[in-house]
């Protein structure tokens, strides 16, 4: 533990984390790890049908079985006035009317329609079962095709019309853009609906106390914006509900908001006074929880006669189920289409639609298609063009000395390294070497494919709003240990940890000395939490700035205390020296308790303690960077796609830990990979969900990744620390990545591989249906 | 609903508890023995996370009954790091190589691993992903995983 405890810069470091041992050992606190007195459980009565009214429920045998002590309606909850708030939405994009349970109308199957209370989650389950309602049963609006037709309303109060719209209109000059390009390509991308599915499904535990206040834990992206979100709901004041998330088991974006079975939840117990939990099962996850992805994407781009882009137009439609977090066009997928390339002009046509299927929720990199669309599209064009894929990157990648660059959607990138990230990929992977070892492979019938794909990440996204800003308290305790307690917060990706290395460095403290707490509502103040890859920008920055402070005012101390310039005070391994004076030296710790406990040894009009905070307003956006490439192996007889290799070449910035910039690579990469390959949620024509099981919703195991390579570039931004983010880049890189392997390994078959999943018949179809040149 | 009184080990403890006939092992490490470690992700036997050692053998407590575990020895990872907090070599592994992140499936990750290695055994490293096929991570891509197995075989140890 040397290392730990001594003056070496942390930051940068691999750090075994702070979180782990709990976690080995079992003694994380996640939602349903909480019990409190009292408590009664929940369970749903959810709809089967996915469109229609209901006529009748009948809870009478429900509440007359032993163990059952409430079961509620839609207009049991009247009591209350409860609001849903939207994670986004405009006055052109207005939300649906909603309640925590179905009101009369049924939108999807799998809506809340009834909640039961009971001694036992078994016993509400008892319950549930015993409810009997009766449904006026519809004809549902399903697919992304249905739902575009614009049949019927979704919504009764929004009429028939889309979502969203967003334009980006074409103009005389761009159609002769496209009418004199030397080349036009076009294609349609189609990605199917993909679940979260986060190991620990959502869940709540709401603890009523007194009157009107309320100690919530359940499991989020913030507990801020999870208290900010109850009180709106609820109409109480912000101070009145306390939320704690200790430990989270994964989020992704699906736990960005609370929804509306953990609304129905805090509501019930509100009504019954009673602490109530609700524990998701996963047939709920994968059925009713907010899923994301259902998109198409219709791509013209047209090129000059040395394949440099000259002008993309794209058509956008996306299936947003009935009641999504936020309702969007996708606005920021289509305005970060033109990625790290120089691309003069865009237009855009991008709808999103309502129907009878579970609502949208943001997906690490929700606006992911701009990448897929572009990646996957270059290469189609490249291929059509007769040109290498790299080769085409190549000429239309941005440069260093090109930045600070606006792109044609008013972007302006700077600090980013595409065209460097692409070329260490390539000596990386050794493409001579792979095209050599295709070549045989392919003669004795085996199909190999090497596919690359570049773009740069938008993070931290200081849009307004609840992400202006991030804040930070740290503290010197009259222990000399330091405390901070930060806004941001955990869904797994460590943060205790690599906040901790920042302040450890920043404050010169022992890294071990150093504790942060993300995890109540009550202990700090407010921020957006994990999302948009802020943490290590705005959390990060919010700390240096506070730390700042700090330190001048210890520096204020110890020069007042030792008789020295507070210019020659240094901080180090949680000692203050003064320069060239060493017998001066005396500790943190004893400083810290003459600021608490010999306050009249302070400077005269000194605060007392050692405290300090800032709240922070990062920029707009930050760029990190990365080119990801993998080769696989289409098997000629089973469609199973094998990854053999997976490279990722990321400039991220300043790394806080690479071990979990690593692990933040992978895990996206790795979802990414389900997204193209296995992971499908599918409906049958009546709307009913039928991926409801792991056994049916494939993710990744083991054997569908390889051991991940990666290469790290390091150019800082100008913002405090040189961070730059790196949560969601893999999942947005990884799809087109591996979509242009197995399109280069079926190149032979001249097919195209844009309809995803690129399941094993899917790929077999593709194959047999065309003969191998 | 029958209720059955059961007696068995926990974590090297006695526990004499009754059960009702319907609740699974898992539940009942959870709420009758206080192993929250013990992590429900799926309770249809694919995602691993609840994987706890029952008489030597690593099995997914959501697909064992709490009766069926009458007289039986159950290991859970509470009960696996040494009384001063020193981790089991399968707990240290996983931490050093960074094989894990929001935690929820390790416990029964470390359950399975070390029902391989239990007694100075050494699995090949393919023998340890072949187990860890049964497991479901979200978050990590199985880098770390597969880095912990290979140091658990013996390899660049």
């Amino acid at each position: 533990m040397n290392e730990m405890t001594q003056a070496a810069r942390f930051v940068g470091q691999r750090v075994p984390r702070k979180e782990d041992r709990r976690l080995l050992t079992g003694n994380g606190a996640y939602t349903d790890d909480i019990t409190v007195p009292g408590m009664l459980h929940a369970a749903f009565v959810r709809s089967y049908i996915a469109r229609g009214t209901i006529k009748s429920i009948n809870t009478d045998a429900a509440k007359a079985l032993p163990g059952v002590h409430a079961v509620y309606v839609a207009d049991d909850l009247r009591t209350l006035d409860i609001k849903f708030l939207q994670l986004y939405s405009s006055p052109t994009a207005p939300a649906p009317a909603m309640w925590p349970l179905a009101d009369g109308r049924i939108a999807h199957v799998g809506e809340p329609v009834v909640i039961v209370l009971a001694d036992s989650r078994a016993l509400a389950e008892d319950g549930a079962a015993l409810v009997e309602v009766d449904y006026e049963s519809e004809e549902p609006v399903v697919t992304l095709e249905q739902a575009r037709a614009l049949t019927k309303a979704i919504h009764p109060d929004l009429g028939v019309k889309p979502a969203d719209t967003m334009i980006v209109p074409s103009d005389d000059a761009m159609a002769e853009t496209f009418a004199k390009a030397a080349h036009v390509v076009t294609g349609t991308i189609r990605h199917q609906r993909q679940a979260h599915s986060p190991m620990e499904t959502r869940g709540v535990v709401a603890q009523p106390k007194g009157t009107g206040e309320l100690t919530v834990w359940v499991s989020c992206q913030s507990p801020h914006m999870a208290a900010r979100y109850l009180s709106e709901a609820f109409n109480l004041p912000a101070h009145s509900i306390r939320v704690i998330a200790k430990d989270v088991g994964g989020a992704f974006g699906l736990k960005v908001q609370l929804w509306r079975e953990e609304v129905a939840a805090v509501a019930a117990a509100l009504i019954a006074n009673r602490p109530v939990k609700w524990i998701e099962d996963r047939l709920e996850n994968l059925t009713s929880a907010n899923q994301a992805r259902e998109q198409e994407v219709t791509v013209k781009l047209a090129l000059d006669a040395d394949a440099k882009l000259l002008a993309a137009d794209l058509e956008y439609h996306s299936n947003i189920g009935a009641f999504p977090h936020g309702i969007g066009a996708n606005a920021l997928g289509m305005m970060m289409f033109p990625g790290p390339y120089r691309l003069p002009r865009l237009s855009v046509n991008a709808n999103a639609y309502f129907s009878n299927t579970c609502g949208e929720a943001a997906f690490r990199g929700p606006w992911m298609v701009e990448s897929l669309a572009r990646e996957t599209m270059l290469d189609v064009a490249a291929r059509q063009i007769g040109i290498d894929p790299l080769e085409i990157r190549r000429r239309n990648l941005i440069t260093r000395e090109e930045q600070p660059f606006t792109t044609c959607m008013g972007t302006v990138l700077n600090w980013v390294t595409p065209r460097e990230t692409l070329e260490l990929a390539v000596e990386k992977i050794d493409v001579a070497a792979f095209r050599a070892e295709q070549a045989k492979a392919r003669t004795e019938g085996r199909y190999l494919g090497l596919g690359f794909a570049t773009y740069v990440e938008p993070t931290t996204m200081n849009m307004g709003g609840v992400l202006s800003s991030e804040w930070a308290q740290v503290q010197v305790e009259p222990t000399g240990k330091v405390t901070a307690v930060i806004s941001t917060h955990s869904q797994g990706h460590g943060t205790e940890t690599t906040m901790a290395q920042v302040i450890a460095d920043e404050l010169g403290v022992p890294f071990n000395d150093v504790s942060v707490f993300e995890d109540d509502s009550s202990r700090g103040s407010f921020g957006a939490g994990a999302g948009g890859s802020r943490q290590a920008v705005a959390g990060g920055g919010a700390a240096i700035h506070a730390i700042a402070i700090l330190k001048a005012k210890i520096k204020a101390i110890a020069a007042h205390l030792l008789n020295a310039s507070a210019d020659a005070v240094e901080i180090e391994s949680g000692m203050i020296r003064v320069k060239g004076v060493e017998e001066m030296t005396t500790s943190l710790a004893s400083l810290a308790a003459t600021a608490y406990f010999e306050t009249p040894r302070l400077p005269p009009g000194m605060e007392a303690g050692l405290t300090a905070q800032y709240r922070y307003s990062p920029p707009p956006f930050v760029f990190s960077n990365a080119t990801h490439a993998c080769v696989c192996e289409v098997d000629r007889d089973t469609g199973v796609v094998k990854i053999l290799r997976w490279v990722a070449s990321e400039d991220c910035g300043v790394m806080i830990n690479p071990s979990v910039v690593e692990g933040q690579i992978a895990g996206g990469v790795t979802q990414g990979v389900g997204g193209v390959l296995m992971e499908q949620i599918r409906y049958d024509a009546d709307g009913n969900p039928t991926a409801a099981t792991f056994k049916d919703y494939l993710v990744p195991g083991i054997f569908d990744m390889p051991e991940i390579e990666y290469c790290h570039m390091i150019t800082p931004a100008d913002n405090p620390g040189g961070f730059k983010g790196i949560g969601e880049g893999g999942a947005i890189i990884g799809p087109p990545t591996i979509i242009n392997a197995v399109a280069d390994a079926l190149s032979p078959f001249g097919v195209r591989t844009l309809d995803l999943p690129l399941s094993p018949p899917r790929l077999l179809a593709l194959m047999d249906g065309a003969e191998a040149k | 609903m029958s209720d059955h009184k059961i007696r068995l080990t926990v974590d090297g403890g006695p526990v004499s508890k009754t059960v009702e006939a319907r609740q699974t092992l898992g539940e009942f490490l959870r709420d009758g023995c206080g192993r929250t470690g013990v992590h429900l992700g799926c309770e249809h036997g694919v995602c691993g996370a609840c994987t706890v050692i029952v008489d030597g053998k690593a099995v997914r407590s959501c697909l064992m009954l709490a009766v069926q575990a009458d007289g039986t020895e159950v290991t859970t990872a509470q009960g696996l790091a040494a009384p001063d907090g020193t981790l089991s070599p399968v707990q240290q592994a996983m931490m050093d190589e960074h094989a894990l992140q929001c935690g929820f499936c390790t416990p029964g990750v470390v359950m399975t691993m070390t029902a391989l290695t239990a007694g100075g055994a050494r699995p090949t490293e393919a023998e340890i992903k072949a187990a860890m096929s049964g497991h479901l991570c979200r978050c990590t891509g199985y880098q770390g995983i597969m880095r912990a197995a290979r140091k658990l075989a013996g390899v660049n140890a």
